[in-house]
C-alpha cells in the first residue's frame, strides 16, 4: 500500500436548480445554487460515488486544498484522498453545502430573486430531509442514481441515516458516525442558548443586520463558545488546559487567565469572522427537529424500517453530546429490522470532535468498511 | 483462521439454512463467515476487542462491539434462532447471566469450551502444575479465563437452572469423543434450550 497522499488542488463547481424546492416547513426556494466539490473519478457505470454529509459548521470542502489558498485544508482531508480510509482511486466523493449554508450555496446571505436583496432572515427554515432532497437532485444532476455510501459525522450522520429512509434504493451503504436519531433535551438546551446569544445581540437586528452593515459578532462568539464547550470532553480540556493560567499566577481579573477561557475567546472569535449567524440559527434549528420516529409515535425501529441499505455506525467513548448510546438506539432499531449493521464504539479521549481527528482504530474501522464495499473497476 | 475448524463445522450442522444467528465473542468472524457460506445465515457477531471488529467487517461480517459482561439488554427476546458462544465462556464473569441472556434472545444457544477435567489437564495438575494446552495455550498468570470449569461442573449448572442440554458433543484435540467425555474429552460443544 502506498502512503496516504491528499487529493491534492481542488476546485468547488455550482450546480443552479431552477426546478422549485418545497421544504418541509412549507415555505419554497424558487431557485437555487448548490456548491460541491469531487475528488476521484466517477467509473463507467457511475457505481462508485459517495457522497459526504457536514455538521453544523461544516462545507463542501471535505479534502484537498486550494490553489490560491494552500493552507485551506478540507475538514475531513484525514479520511478523504488516495490511501486514506475513503480512497479515491476507488470511489467518486462528493462534498456538498447544505441549503441555507454560508459557503456558496444558497442561504441567507445570497441574494433573494424576489427582492433583490440578501435573504437575512427571511430565508425559509431548511431540515434534514431537505437536504437530503437538495443532494438527490445534485446526484441527479451528476447521472448519480445509487451512491455506494452516504457517510457523515454528527449533523452529517444524520443526513446519510436520512438518505436511507428517504431514498431507500440510491444508498448502498451508509457511515453514520458520532450521530443521534434526535437530539436529548439537553442538546437541544445547549441549542438554544447558542441561538440566544445570537438572537439577543444589539447587531442582530432581526436577522437583517447585513443591511445595517454589522454582524451579531458577540453573539457568534458566545454561540460558539458554548457549542465548543459541548464538543470537548472533560477529560480532553483538564489535558489539553488544566488549570493553566496564562500568567502563571492569579492576577484577579475578567481578562482571559485561564488557557481554557482564552481557548474559547479565540475559537468564538475566528468563528464569528467567518460564519453567518442565521446559517447557525437555521442548522441548529435542524438539528433539533430533526426526529424520524416523530411521525411514528416515537417508534424508531417502525420508522428504520424502510432502509436497504447497509450500516456502518461509530460512536466515540466520551461523546457526551452525542453518547454511544444514542447509537446504540440506531443499531437496536436496525437489527429489529434484519439489516446488515456493524457498530464500532471507539475509545477516544476527544469528546464528540473524535470523529474529525486521526485515531488508528477509527480509521481502522472505515477502512475495513469501505474496502469491503464493491464496486466495479474504473475505465 | 485461528479458531478450531472440527468446533465450527459441527456448530454448522445445528444451524438451519437461512436462520439468524448471533455470535458471542466472534473473534475475526471465521464462524459466522462460515455460516453465511454453509448455511446463509443472517449473522451478526458481538466482539469487544477493537482489532477483532475491524477483521470481522473485513470479513463481511456484521459485528457490534459490545462488552458481554454488561449483558445482551439490548437484544430482543426469541430474535434469534441461535446464539452461539464458542470458547469465551470460560472468560465471562457473569456465567448464569449471559447464558440466560442468550436462552432470552435465542431459541437455543450452543457453547463450547476447554474440559478442565480433560485426562491430560488431570495429569498437568497430578504433576503440579495448571494445565497448558491446545485448548488452553495461556499461562495462570496471563490467562484471559476466569472460570474454571468440568463438562460435569457445566452439566450440573444446566440442570440447577433448567437448562435444557439437547445435544453434546466431546472433542478430543479435534477427534469426536465417543464415551467418557468429562475425561475424555478437551472440549466439550452443548445445544442448549429451555423447556416449552
Amino acid at each position: 500500500m502506498t502512503q496516504p497522499q491528499s487529493v491534492g488542488v481542488v476546485t468547488p463547481k455550482t450546480q443552479r436548480f431552477t426546478e422549485p424546492l418545497l421544504l418541509t416547513s412549507g415555505g419554497r426556494l424558487e431557485e437555487y445554487e448548490l456548491v460541491y466539490e469531487t475528488y476521484g473519478e466517477l467509473n463507467a457505470d457511475r457505481s462508485n460515488a459517495v457522497l459526504v454529509c457536514h455538521a453544523l459548521s461544516g462545507s463542501h470542502h471535505v479534502a484537498g486544498y486550494y490553489a490560491d489558498a494552500p493552507d485551506n485544508i478540507g475538514w475531513w482531508d484525514n479520511l478523504v484522498g488516495p490511501g486514506k480510509p475513503l480512497d479515491t482511486r476507488k470511489f467518486f466523493v462528493i462534498g456538498v453545502n447544505n441549503l441555507g449554508g454560508c459557503y456558496g450555496s444558497t442561504g441567507p446571505t445570497s441574494i433573494d430573486p424576489a427582492t433583490g436583496t440578501s435573504y437575512g432572515a427571511s430565508f425559509p427554515f431548511v431540515t434534514v430531509e431537505d437536504w437530503v432532497a437538495s443532494q438527490a437532485r445534485l446526484a441527479d444532476e451528476l447521472g448519480i442514481q445509487r451512491f455506494a455510501a452516504v457517510v457523515g459525522g454528527s449533523l452529517g450522520g444524520m443526513q446519510a441515516l436520512s438518505w436511507t429512509l428517504q431514498y431507500p434504493n440510491r444508498v448502498a451503504n451508509a457511515a453514520v458516525i458520532a450521530a443521534a436519531p434526535k437530539l436529548s433535551a439537553e442538546n437541544i438546551a445547549f441549542n438554544e442558548v447558542a441561538r440566544q446569544a445570537i438572537l439577543t445581540d444589539p447587531d442582530y437586528h432581526d436577522g437583517d443586520y447585513t443591511a445595517h452593515g454589522v454582524v451579531p459578532e458577540r453573539g457568534l462568539r458566545l454561540a460558539r463558545m458554548v457549542g465548543h464547550i459541548t464538543y470537548l470532553s472533560d477529560d480532553a480540556m483538564a489535558e489539553k488546559f488544566g488549570r493553566s493560567l496564562r500568567h502563571g499566577k492569579q492576577v484577579f481579573s475578567y481578562e482571559a487567565e485561564f488557557e481554557i477561557e482564552s481557548y474559547l475567546r479565540y475559537q468564538g472569535k475566528k468563528f464569528a469572522g467567518y460564519f453567518d449567524a442565521n446559517t447557525y440559527l437555521l442548522t441548529t434549528k435542524a438539528l433539533d427537529y430533526f426526529d424520524p420516529a416523530f411521525e411514528y409515535g416515537g417508534n424508531l425501529p417502525a420508522a428504520l424500517s424502510r432502509a436497504q441499505a447497509d450500516f456502518l455506525v461509530v460512536s466515540f467513548s466520551t461523546d457526551w453530546r452525542f453518547p454511544p448510546e444514542r447509537s446504540h438506539d440506531i443499531v437496536q432499531a436496525l437489527l429489529h429490522n434484519r439489516r446488515s449493521v456493524s457498530y464500532a464504539e471507539i475509545d477516544s479521549a476527544a469528546g464528540h470532535d473524535s470523529f474529525l481527528l486521526n485515531d488508528a482504530i477509527y480509521h481502522g474501522v472505515l477502512s475495513a468498511y469501505f474496502d469491503r464495499i464493491k464496486v466495479t473497476a474504473h475505465v | 483462521m485461528s479458531k478450531l475448524r472440527y468446533d465450527f463445522h459441527a456448530i454448522a450442522e445445528w444451524i438451519g439454512e437461512g436462520e439468524t444467528v448471533l455470535d458471542l465473542g466472534c473473534g475475526d468472524g471465521s464462524l459466522l463467515r462460515h455460516l453465511a457460506d454453509t448455511r446463509g445465515v443472517l449473522g451478526y457477531g458481538v466482539e469487544a476487542d477493537p482489532e477483532n471488529v475491524k477483521a470481522s467487517i473485513r470479513n463481511g461480517i456484521n459485528v457490534l462491539q459490545i462488552d458481554l459482561e454488561r449483558g445482551l439488554a439490548g437484544f430482543e427476546d426469541g430474535f434469534f434462532d441461535h446464539v452461539v458462544m464458542s470458547f469465551s465462556l470460560q472468560a465471562i464473569h457473569n456465567t448464569i447471566g449471559i447464558l440466560t441472556e442468550m436462552l432470552r434472545v435465542g431459541h437455543e444457544a450452543v457453547v463450547s469450551f476447554p474440559n478442565f477435567a480433560y485426562w491430560r489437564h488431570r495429569q498437568a495438575i497430578l504433576n503440579g502444575h495448571m494445565p497448558v494446552s491446545e485448548n488452553l495455550p495461556h499461562q495462570w498468570y496471563n490467562t484471559p479465563n476466569v472460570r474454571f470449569f468440568t463438562i460435569a461442573d457445566f452439566e450440573d449448572l444446566c440442570a440447577m437452572n433448567s437448562i435444557v442440554i439437547r445435544d453434546a458433543i466431546g472433542f478430543d484435540e479435534g477427534v469426536r469423543v465417543r464415551e467418557e467425555p468429562n475425561f475424555l474429552a478437551s472440549v466439550g460443544l452443548f445445544r442448549l434450550g429451555r423447556e416449552h
